[in-house]
């Protein structure tokens, strides 16, 4: 992989003013984002067409929801614990939130100890994020063993629609997915941060090419797209 | 002496990248099979897509004689003709098209046109090959499954796709919608590098503006492809989970098969609005790469500078991004709300501008060029026509009013087959005419090829055109066999045998092609580096077939557009882009 590019755009003879400078500043020799890696280009054209799978998700949900005419089963409620005799509403959502959000925060230390070469503090700080995420996968776990138990199905649920179980469980599904490899490969990347792969430039395994410290950037790009996505979702199933 | 003048708008200073860190095959295994090479994943796409396109073709050969010879032929039964329509449909669409296009010329061409030695991430774009083999393997496999492939239409409409009395209502729906997903997945790790392969690693000079039109249309069809898939992998996931868990996604309460089925409170609708959101960026999908290839076939082949380059690259740009807007013009007849009608026609309609634009412009290059007619040209002009053709038909079904009576008629089918099934084939042929002496570093043999050209495009149109008319008559499609109707007079059933005798003509005649492919191969005129006397880099390797890393040591720096055709005054017709302006020297005088 190339490394970072070295692109400095000097003051290019007749630069153009207005859109056709944009036109040409993008259509430029070689590299159309100058300093942006082949790796980092890559997640976020990744992540431009995954938020597109997201949003198809979340769209499709959202037109079963309206258009249902049995009732919605009110999210409050089925989404309550009880804490002390009290039914506290969105109580283990809201607890998830905050622990994805919080990797976020230890995702982007992460990258700046990576930036300055500091092995073990990236990869405790990657260790930590990925300790995160599987908290949330596993109290995600324990939501849908509850709904399971009080009888949410794919195809069906006690209180109303049965698209309520179906939506559910597959956007909520495929977000776990994505957790659950943000997870593997946050270990993976901590792993070969902590072996000190990325400064004797040791070739991957697969790969075999030279890694470099970006990727744990664009490792965090992917981290905070996943954690992005949440919000969505909490803010269109949960709180709606 | 007097140097040519280039275009120095993008004469800025080379960015400093570093050259690219190649993986270098150590054994037989990852030099051929597991090879992460672009030009030998190219090829394996390219295989694997004719073999299954193959299977597709012998599918429509079945249909054709069904409905050419109605009763005559007693191992097609009803179920087995929706199977037939399905799985042509299928794989013609996705499996040959998008894969032979995509995977198959933008591997090969890509690098080599950009000047770079290979994919940005070659480990995934193997990968991306070999998620592809198993999607095309799983749909291969349903007809081998009990119940055989699905029959549901290659749209697989909910909610019929999946109720008891379809066919493949067991086993082919699912594998179905699994061997896309993979499809899907597969094709993002390849078309993620194609991506960045354009806008992050060209070579020196090499500015977006200077790309060959082939690599723009490639590029623009990948980016619409990695924004439409996802509409496909969604629809994919929710019909397979109706089918697999129960959920009603898609399925309204109904009866089946007399009994109340367990489904409630789903939406078909949406199901056709994910399709078609996918479905029809699709067609341009397509088309985007035809476009290119076809504009780049022209100009070498007339020998003369493509006319408004700018301008075709805005057209692509502008067509890919007005397909996403236009997709509920397949469901003008599906129930929904009526008025969303005019929106949708009003963009279909303006579609119709840029792409008229194109076609202007491919004549206008075409106009007073010093024409050469060798078979990747036929070919090329054969594209131009029938794209009119299946274009202007378009503008018919564009509109609501006149395409409510032809809808599921045989017109539709003639429009589509004539606008992405002939037209982007006529380019695919075409373009390997014309990169197989790169390919192979063999010419291939010009009178079977010209046999070739003349009856498959003179085919194509004895086959379509009847359709045309058919569909005027209110024949529909997708039917078993037409029986007594009033309104079809025995002459339809004459044409109808008469466009299967044509359509088994013309699929037997493809294996002259074939035969020309393999034969050329080992006996084919040896070519040269650039027989075509062509300006873009691919046809400036210092080795033909290029060879591993594609350059030599250099990488090579590009001077100018992909278009110095007949440049007044320069010795030859044709400047390559990386030849510098100082080293074209003009013999003064030669021009008076």
């Amino acid at each position: 992989m190339a490394e970072t590019a070295l692109t400095h755009p000097a003051e290019a003879p007749g630069r153009l003013p207005g859109w056709r400078g944009i036109a040409a500043d993008w259509a430029s020799d070689q590299r159309a984002f100058k300093n942006v890696s082949w790796g980092k280009a890559m997640m976020w054209i990744f992540l431009l067409s995954d938020t597109f799978i997201f949003s198809c998700f979340l769209l499709s949900y959202m037109t079963a929801r309206m258009s249902t005419t049995v009732p919605w089963p009110n999210p409050s409620e089925v989404f309550a614990l009880n804490f002390a005799g009290k039914q506290i509403p969105l109580i283990l959502i809201a607890i998830m939130t905050f622990i994805l959000i919080s990797s976020s925060g230890t995702m982007a230390m992460a990258v700046n100890f990576g930036y300055r070469r500091d092995r073990v503090r990236t990869s405790a700080l990657m260790l930590v994020t990925a300790a995160f995420g599987a908290t949330f996968v596993g109290m995600q776990a324990f939501e849908w063993t509850k709904l399971i138990i009080e009888g949410v199905r794919p195809w069906g649920n006690p209180w109303g629609a049965a698209q309520f179980g179906a939506s559910f469980f597959m956007i909520t599904g495929f977000h776990g997915t994505h957790v659950t490899i943000g997870v593997i490969f946050l270990i993976a990347i901590a792993r070969k941060v902590l072996r000190g792969d990325f400064d004797v430039e040791r070739r991957g395994f697969f790969t075999s090419r030279k890694g470099y410290y970006e990727i744990v950037e664009i490792m965090g790009l992917y981290w905070h797209f996943v954690d992005l996505v949440w919000v969505f979702i909490f803010a269109l199933f949960y709180l709606w | 002496m007097v140097d040519i003048p280039y275009d120095r708008i993008a004469d800025i200073p080379p960015a400093e990248v570093p050259d690219v860190e190649l993986y270098h095959p150590r054994s037989w295994w990852t030099r051929y099979v597991f090879s992460q090479d672009a030009k030998v994943i190219a090829i394996q796409y390219a295989l694997t897509a004719s073999a299954i396109g193959l299977v597709a073709l012998v599918l429509s050969w079945l249909m054709r004689l069904q409905l050419g010879f109605p009763g005559t032929f007693s191992f097609i039964d009803p179920n087995q003709y929706l199977q037939l329509i399905t799985m042509h449909g299928m794989i013609m669409v996705i499996y040959l098209l998008t894969a032979l296009f995509l995977g198959g010329f933008g591997n090969y061409l890509i690098p080599l046109m950009v000047g770079a030695r290979d994919m940005v991430f070659p480990y995934v774009n193997m990968l991306s090959y070999w998620v592809y083999l198993l999607a095309v393997l799983v749909l291969a496999s349903t007809f081998f499954v009990p119940g055989g492939p699905t029959g549901a239409g290659w749209t697989l409409y909910p909610p019929q796709a999946i109720l008891s009395g379809t066919p493949g209502q067991d086993w082919g729906i699912i594998l179905m919608m699994s061997s896309l997903i993979l499809f899907i997945i597969g094709f993002t790790m390849g078309g993620l590098n194609y991506v960045v392969t354009v806008l992050q690693a060209r070579t020196r000079g090499m500015t977006l503006m200077r790309l060959p039109l082939t690599v723009w249309g490639i590029f623009t069809a990948t980016v619409m492809a990695l924004l439409a898939f996802p509409a496909l992998f969604v629809a994919s996931v929710m019909l397979l989970l109706d089918r697999l868990l129960g959920t009603s996604f898609f399925m309204p309460s109904l009866v089946e098969m007399g009994q109340l089925s367990k489904y409630g409170g789903g939406s078909p609708l949406l199901f056709q609005h994910l399709f078609w959101f996918f479905g029809h960026p699709e067609v341009y999908i397509v088309a985007l790469p035809a476009f290119g290839i076809v504009s780049d076939l022209i100009s070498t082949h007339a020998r003369k500078n493509i006319f408004g380059y700018r301008m075709m690259v805005w057209a692509i740009v502008a067509i890919g991004a007005l397909s996403f807007l236009v997709w509920a013009h397949h469901m003008y007849v599906s129930g929904m709300f009526p008025q969303f009608g005019y929106f949708f026609a009003t963009t279909t309609l303006i579609i119709a501008i840029p792409t008229a634009i194109k076609v202007y412009n491919w004549v206008l290059t075409l106009w007073r060029g010093d024409i050469h007619l060798r078979v990747p040209m036929l070919f090329a002009l054969g594209f131009i026509i029938t794209f009119v053709n299946g274009g202007l038909t378009g503008l018919f079904l564009g509109n609501v009013v006149v395409d409510v009576p032809l809808s599921d008629t045989m017109f539709v089918v003639a429009h589509f087959h004539m606008v992405m099934g002939v037209a982007p084939i006529m380019v695919v042929l075409g373009a390997i005419y014309h990169w197989y002496p790169k390919v192979t570093g063999r010419m291939l043999n010009d009178v079977l090829g010209k046999f070739h050209f003349w009856v498959t495009f003179l085919g194509a149109y004895l086959i379509f055109f009847p359709m045309h008319y058919l569909g005027l008559l209110g024949v529909p499609r997708r039917y078993f066999e037409l029986g007594d109707a009033a309104f079809i007079p025995p002459s339809a059933h004459s044409l109808n045998a008469f466009i299967s005798v044509v359509a088994l003509t013309v699929g037997f005649s493809q294996m002259v092609f074939l035969f020309n492919l393999a034969w050329s191969l080992f006996k084919g005129k040896a070519s040269g580096g650039n027989p075509w006397r062509a300006t873009t880099l691919e046809w400036q390797t210092p080795e033909t077939p290029p060879g591993h890393g594609n350059w030599g040591k250099e990488l090579p720096v590009v001077y100018r557009w992909a278009y110095d055709y007949s440049v007044p005054g320069a010795e030859e017709d044709f400047i390559p882009q990386n030849q510098p302006p100082r080293a074209t020297q003009v013999v003064q005088g030669a021009a008076s």
